[in-house]
């Protein structure tokens, strides 16, 4: 998809343009300060003589150099070359949530059909952000929230990482809604490469937006620099699961800080990684239990009565000991051994497990342990 | 025998002895040619021998002349016949030491065509043991030699084979004595064991376990169909004391495979010498071992892991810490029951038709679905994942994971004793052997995809169920094979003829995913 043939359309702007070049050529200076600041506040709201000035140390007159003779043909034709389009401040098209960032990105890139990226900042938009390394729980909860919020007509935003942010994409690619992936790279790249083609899919149902140019490499401090603009495109951040130091609280304060609701689904206790999102729900985060507390949460009890209300069909229809099988299940006994702590025979559970697991009602995870998928 | 060509001083003496050689784990007879003449005084061994042969000579000399023989100070030459064939270690001492004395004249030939003679020979002149006694003596009797000589300590071994005769002795003079008919051949050893004779107190057993109920039920499973099995979980929860317990569970060994199992042992050196193996084999390589060390190789070539463990339970404990070439070379054993080892101009087999359990942590750190909070990176996960997976995955029937004992099962009732469920294992191994009398396969897991369908009849229920696993994408071509032999045995020790619903659920919540996607974040 080429929406701009070689500098024939008007924007994106020379300046816009030059503010994102320069961005990603000071990345490596933004990532010396961030790894011994740990921060950038500030940084990117500065403007690109200050931002030259207070980075570039050394290289300060080669990078001038290279600021002055910026070639923005050459900038549009390499968006044009990896089916990039550049919205940048200038243009009318430019999604105006990003406007209410302190330092807004002057361009962002986006890879998929433009229309259908518009159409996604159209309709609501909802955040879903998580752990990396996430337990079946916490994926089960991304996805499951994912395809209802989707499925409600709300778009999905997230990170396209590993873990929680990769298992809402699926859940709302799933339900065939639409879904914007914010990436710390240019918006071409896979990043993480294994998530390769989920990527694809994406740029095929959604659209993967970046505030840097294609060919930008992934640096720390672009994680945060993301985060924001996740934070700012959704109406309401929601944080499936999170240790006590993680990125998506990050995201969940910025959206505090631009005014965007902030939910959190909860976890055990005595779970590491519910220890960030239990904090949230204590500091007064909306708690998220499914797709329809987060509905609540934007458009108030009244768009309950649209949900169909009543048990699931698939489980209406079960047997009554399996039926109490899948309660025993979502009740935590997600063992055999445990499931068969009651006196009913090990043979039994498996069978009655296996049953579920051909309904599609529950999955066998790590160690063995069953979760209930609906 | 021995053979004077001539009355006259430059005669020439010859006297042939009949030996064995162990070319992997098979005896292959060797003659042992003296030869005698006048000329400067020197002792040669020819035939392709290697060192440990080639140093019989010095042994050999001393044990003659320290019995109180003369060694002659001739031109001497030992041949070993066939010289094709590569003679390998000490087992020919004895024989070339007995040719030596025949064709001096220091003791009878005659009656070396009735003896093969095999052992190595101390400087003292006392006959040592050697490993593979048992396949010589098997090899003799195949060859039509009526009887064998060899150290009285691996008497025992050799009178296990029937229909020949062994004499064990002390030394050089003791066989001496024996071909010059002064002597009877000692008595015969004590009968050997049974092999039906019960298994050793100290075996483990299942009565020794607490908890567990799903693992053991794998484990009856496996037994009772021969599949193979992984047990999957944290460190600590008890994998390694379940593994142990499966020999347990199996039938007892024929005396066919017992003496099978004892030749490997014997040419191998491990275990007990002497006597019969009555109890199946365990063998737990570490995980550092080589490919050779564990499908066999080496030169010579000589059995590995996998083939001492014939008849009995290989334990591949940590299975993804092994190296890639190691699990690799697994897939013959497992697909063949045998491995072939070609080195040069010859292809050595060697049986190997074991169960294999295998153990893993979930992840690299153990603890991926366990109460603890796995700590391993993604890197770590995807190199374990790539590890699991694969071509041994294929071979693999059962997963079952093991979770540690909560402290109310440990306070608990113990399992049952072994013995009962060997009993329930070994009607549905008469049920299996019953249906495949006509067949090449001896149990469900060796069923292959055109058995499956010709052995395995399914209910219309289960048919069903089975169906809508393979629609759902949930099974491969191979799992969906799997899943119907680990049914069949469901069904075996449950006594039933025809498949039913419950067995085949029961095979699909322990069957192995396509890939190992289970311990895969999204």
């Amino acid at each position: 998809m080429r929406p701009f043939a070689d500098g024939a359309l008007e924007p994106p702007c020379r300046s816009c343009l030059r503010r994102a070049w320069l961005v990603a050529r000071l990345g490596g200076h933004i990532e010396v300060v961030w790894s011994t600041r740990r921060g950038n506040a500030g940084l990117l709201a500065l403007d690109d003589q200050a931002l030259i000035a207070s980075l570039a140390g050394d290289r300060r007159d080669a990078v001038v150099a290279e600021y002055e003779c910026f070639d923005d043909g050459a900038a549009r034709s390499r968006c044009a070359a990896s089916g990039v389009t550049a919205l940048c401040r200038c243009d009318s098209r430019y999604p105006s949530q990003l406007e209410d960032l302190p330092d807004p990105p002057a361009v962002l890139h986006v890879r998929g059909d433009l229309a259908r990226f518009e159409r996604g900042l159209a309709a609501d938009r909802v955040a879903i952000v998580g752990a990396r390394r996430a337990t079946e729980y916490g994926l089960q909860q991304a996805r499951g929230l994912g395809r209802g919020l989707a499925a409600a007509g709300l778009t999905v935003v997230s990170g396209m990482a590993l873990g929680v942010d990769a298992a809402a994409h699926v859940g709302a690619l799933d339900a065939h809604g639409l879904t914007v992936a914010v990436l710390a790279c240019g918006p071409e790249q896979a990043y993480p490469p294994s998530k390769r083609r989920l990527h694809m899919r994406i740029v095929e149902h959604g659209a993967v937006v970046s505030e840097l140019p294609p060919g930008a490499p992934v640096r720390r401090w672009c994680f945060p620099a993301r985060n924001r603009i996740i934070a700012a495109l959704a109406q309401a951040t929601v944080v499936v699961e999170a240790g006590e130091r993680s990125g998506s609280l990050i995201t969940a304060g910025q959206a505090a800080d631009l005014g965007r609701e902030v939910a959190a689904v909860p976890g055990l206790v005595t779970a590491p990684l519910a220890a960030g999102t239990n904090a949230l729900i204590a500091d007064g985060a909306q708690l998220v239990c499914g797709a329809h507390d987060v509905l609540e949460l934007l458009f108030g009890a009244a768009a309950l009565t649209l949900l169909p209300a009543g048990p699931d069909e698939r489980v209406a229809g079960l047997e009554q000991d399996l039926r109490a099988l899948l309660e025993r299940v979502g009740g935590g006994h997600d063992t055999v051994a445990a499931l068969a702590s009651d006196g009913t025979s090990v043979e039994a559970v498996l069978a009655g497990l296996a049953q579920l697991e051909l309904c599609g009602l529950v999955r066998r995870g790590p160690g063995g342990r069953y979760t209930a998928t609906a | 025998m021995r053979c004077d060509t001539g009355a006259h001083s430059l005669a020439t003496v010859l006297a042939r002895v009949v030996t064995f050689a162990i070319d992997g784990i098979d005896p292959r007879p060797v003659w042992v040619e003296v030869d005698i003449r006048p000329g400067l005084p020197t002792f040669r061994v020819v035939g392709l021998a290697d060192a440990a042969v080639r140093e019989a000579r010095e042994r050999v000399r001393a044990a003659i002349l320290n019995s109180d023989y003369e060694f002659p100070a001739r031109r001497i030459t030992a041949n070993l016949a066939p010289a094709h064939l590569r003679k390998v270690g000490p087992g020919f001492d004895a024989a070339i030491a007995v040719g030596l004395l025949a064709a001096s004249g220091q003791c009878s030939g005659d009656a070396l065509e009735r003896w093969a003679i095999f052992g190595e020979l101390s400087l003292t002149g006392t006959v040592q043991p050697c490993r593979g006694v048992l396949a010589v003596a098997e090899g003799a009797r195949r060859a039509g030699v009526a009887g064998l000589v060899v150290a009285h300590e691996r008497a025992g071994e050799a009178a296990l084979v029937e229909g020949i005769e062994v004499a064990g002795v002390d030394d050089l003079r003791g066989i001496a004595a024996l071909l010059d008919g002064r002597e009877l051949p000692p008595t015969p050893p004590p009968a050997p064991a049974s092999p039906a004779a019960a298994p050793a107190p100290d075996a483990p057993d299942l009565a020794d376990v607490r908890g567990h109920e799903l693992p053991l039920r794998a484990l009856e499973i496996a037994a009772a169909g021969g599949h193979n099995l992984l047990l999957e979980g944290p460190p600590g929860s008890g994998k390694t004391m379940l593994a142990r317990r499966l020999p347990s569970l199996l039938p007892s060994l024929t005396r066919a495979e017992a003496l099978e199992v004892t030749r490997i042992h014997s040419v191998a050196g491990v275990g007990d010498p002497g006597g019969l193996v009555t109890s199946r084999p365990f063998r737990a390589p570490h995980h550092t071992v080589s490919p050779a060390g564990l499908v066999g190789g080496g030169r010579p070539p000589s059995p590995g892991e996998a083939t001492l463990a014939h008849h009995g339970v290989l334990f591949l404990d940590e299975l993804s810490e092994f190296s890639r070439p190691s699990l690799e070379a697994l897939r013959q054993p497992l697909e063949d029951g045998e491995i072939v080892i070609v080195r040069g101009q010859q292809a050595l087999r060697f049986p190997t038709r074991f169960t294999l359990v295998a153990a893993t942590n979930p992840c690299p750190c153990g603890f991926a679905g366990s109460e603890h909070a796995c700590r391993c990176g993604e890197h770590e996960l995807a190199r374990h994942r790539r590890r699991l997976s694969g071509p041994l995955l294929d071979r693999i029937d059962l997963l079952v994971s093991v979770a540690r004992p909560t402290a109310a099962a440990l306070a608990g009732p113990p399992a049952t004793f072994s013995e009962i469920v060997r009993q329930r294992v070994l009607a549905a191994r008469e049920r299996q052997g019953a249906r495949l009398v006509d067949a090449s396969a001896h149990t469900n897991a060796q069923l292959d995809a055109r058995m499956v369908r010709a052995h395995v009849r399914l209910g219309t229920a289960a048919r069903q169920a089975l169906a809508q696993a393979y629609d759902r994408g949930g099974l491969s071509a191979r799992g969906h094979d799997r899943v119907l032999r680990v049914a069949r045995t469901i069904a075996d020790l449950a006594e039933r003829d025809q498949v039913q619903l419950e067995d085949v659920l029961q095979a699909l919540a322990l069957r192995t995913p396509a890939s190992t996607d289970h311990a895969v974040a999204v």
